[in-house]
């Protein structure tokens, strides 16, 4: 967990990784999802809502990059009631606002805690970017980055700051694998040997029985358990 | 006291948010009213003799210690859209937050209590320059910079401008910087002793009115 056990001033706060809101109660744990347009970021989020709306409080920001498409699908879906999801602008660069100035993204998170908090889980979307863009450890306590098979099996050995350092890199669209002629095999030992230790995950969200995202949820959850410690 | 503290606040890398936004700009490159480095120019020019100096004038006024809840009516005044007002608190309370965490102050506390969702942002600015040990001159010479460089640096992004093309704008307007900031100085120090009735209200319709159509606009790469 990346924390900065610093307190802010009283009043509105003044510092980004406080780990408590100004009225001293614990602030919800934030997870970003980064990576290339397109990956299924949205759709994961969408599916760790329905997944664990009914036990946590939870909600979104979106980070779209010139239109509110990811918050109007998510709201089109109804995975959370509109009040729980947030759009930011990103001034035509999405890594800048998660990384170089998060202050557009820390009100979102702050503004959703002080009119439907208290929550536990507030998940960030990244607007699809580089393999370049990362979470700035001001904004997000965790973060997922998210590519696909069909994106080229050749990513994972191309690393970047996403891909190598991401506290969970997730490998998205199994499912197209055999259609677009990528080698799963190949992909996990290249993920292995620029991540170490560090966990991946394989999915695909066209599973039948739409627990295909139960990997990711499993490890939401240790990161909540951690966080709550 | 540091010179240097002007260059931290004046950077456009200083993390309070205006990257997101393009000064009116994108609406401009849209209507057609930017099409290159020459109609850059005379937007910038515009910008800095109306928006640039109200907003210099503030933050110069702010850094002077003048009440900044009278200096934020004021802004309120002399901005008519809706949009730009919103805009304008959004920045402040970004603004805020990087000069609280950056240069720490009572006065800055205060204003942050009072405005919890956002000061106009040339009060905020003004107040932040006086945190940082700056003087009213400096928090003008921002905020004219920032009226300008702004919609330069988005233009670059709008259109592919050649970026040398919008850097050489920029330093060809340098010497109606140093006018305007004067100007705003001199009017901050009248609103000294005169209130802040004393503050230009410069107004450019064609900013207001394209600030409330592109606020309306479903698909559009900057904030405002
Ligand atoms: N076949 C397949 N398609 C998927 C899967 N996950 C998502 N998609 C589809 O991929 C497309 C892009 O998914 P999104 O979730 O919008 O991707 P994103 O990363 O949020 O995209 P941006 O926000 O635009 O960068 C959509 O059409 C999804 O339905 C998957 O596991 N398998
Ligand atoms: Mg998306």
């Amino acid at each position: 967990m990346h924390l900065d056990h610093h307190h802010s001033h009283d009043g509105a706060a003044a510092v980004s990784a406080d780990a408590h809101r100004p009225d001293g109660r614990r602030r919800a744990l934030r997870i970003g999802l980064g990576g290339p347009v397109g990956s299924g970021k949205t759709a994961t989020v969408a599916a760790l809502c329905r997944a664990l709306r009914d036990e946590l409080a939870l909600a979104v920001v979106t980070n779209d990059i010139y239109t509110r498409e990811d918050a109007e699908f998510l709201l089109r879906e109804a995975v959370l009631p509109p009040e729980r999801i947030t759009a930011v602008e990103t001034g035509a660069c999405p890594h800048t606002a998660i990384r170089d100035d998060i202050s557009a993204n820390l009100e979102a998170v702050e503004d959703l805690e002080d009119e439907v908090g208290p929550l536990d889980l507030i998940l960030v979307e990244s607007g699809g970017d580089n393999l370049t863009a990362t979470f700035s450890k001001g904004l997000v306590d965790a973060q997922i980055f998210v590519i696909d098979v069909a994106g080229g099996d050749d990513i994972p050995r191309k690393g970047g700051p996403g891909v190598t350092t991401a506290d969970l890199l997730v490998v998205n669209k199994t499912d197209l694998a055999p259609h677009v002629g990528s080698d799963l095999g190949r992909m996990a030992a290249d993920a292995k040997a620029q991540r170490a230790e560090l966990p991946v995950v394989f999915q695909s969200l066209r599973a039948e029985d739409g627990d295909g995202v139960k990997d990711v949820v499993a490890w939401v959850r240790e990161q909540l358990t951690a966080w709550a410690a | 006291m540091s010179r240097a503290a002007l260059l931290v606040l004046a950077d456009g890398r200083f993390p309070a948010g205006g990257h997101a936004h393009s000064g009116g700009a994108e609406a401009a490159v849209k209507a057609g009213r930017i099409t290159g480095a020459g109609s850059l120019e005379e937007f910038c020019r515009g910008r800095l003799h109306t928006t640039g100096l109200v907003s210099a004038s503030l933050a110069a006024g702010a850094a002077l210690g003048l009440d900044p809840v009278e200096l934020d009516g004021a802004a309120d005044a002399r901005t008519p859209s809706p949009a730009l007002r919103v805009a304008a608190r959004k920045l402040g309370r970004q603004l805020m937050r990087a000069a609280r965490a950056t240069w720490p102050s009572p006065e800055l506390d205060a204003l942050a209590q009072e405005f919890p969702k956002g000061a106009h942002q040339p009060v905020v600015l003004g107040l932040a320059a006086r945190a940082a040990g700056l003087g009213a001159e400096d928090a003008a010479y921002c905020a004219v910079y920032e009226s300008v460089s702004g919609p330069a640096s988005a233009t670059v992004r709008l259109l592919s401008l050649d970026p040398f093309d919008a850097t050489g704008v920029l330093a060809r307007l340098t010497p109606e910087l140093d006018r305007v900031a004067r100007q705003a100085v001199e009017a901050a120090r009248c609103a000294v002793g005169g209130g802040v009735a004393a503050l230009p209200a410069a107004s450019a319709p064609l900013l207001e009115i394209g600030a409330e159509a592109h606020a309306a606009w479903a698909v559009r790469l900057f904030a405002s």
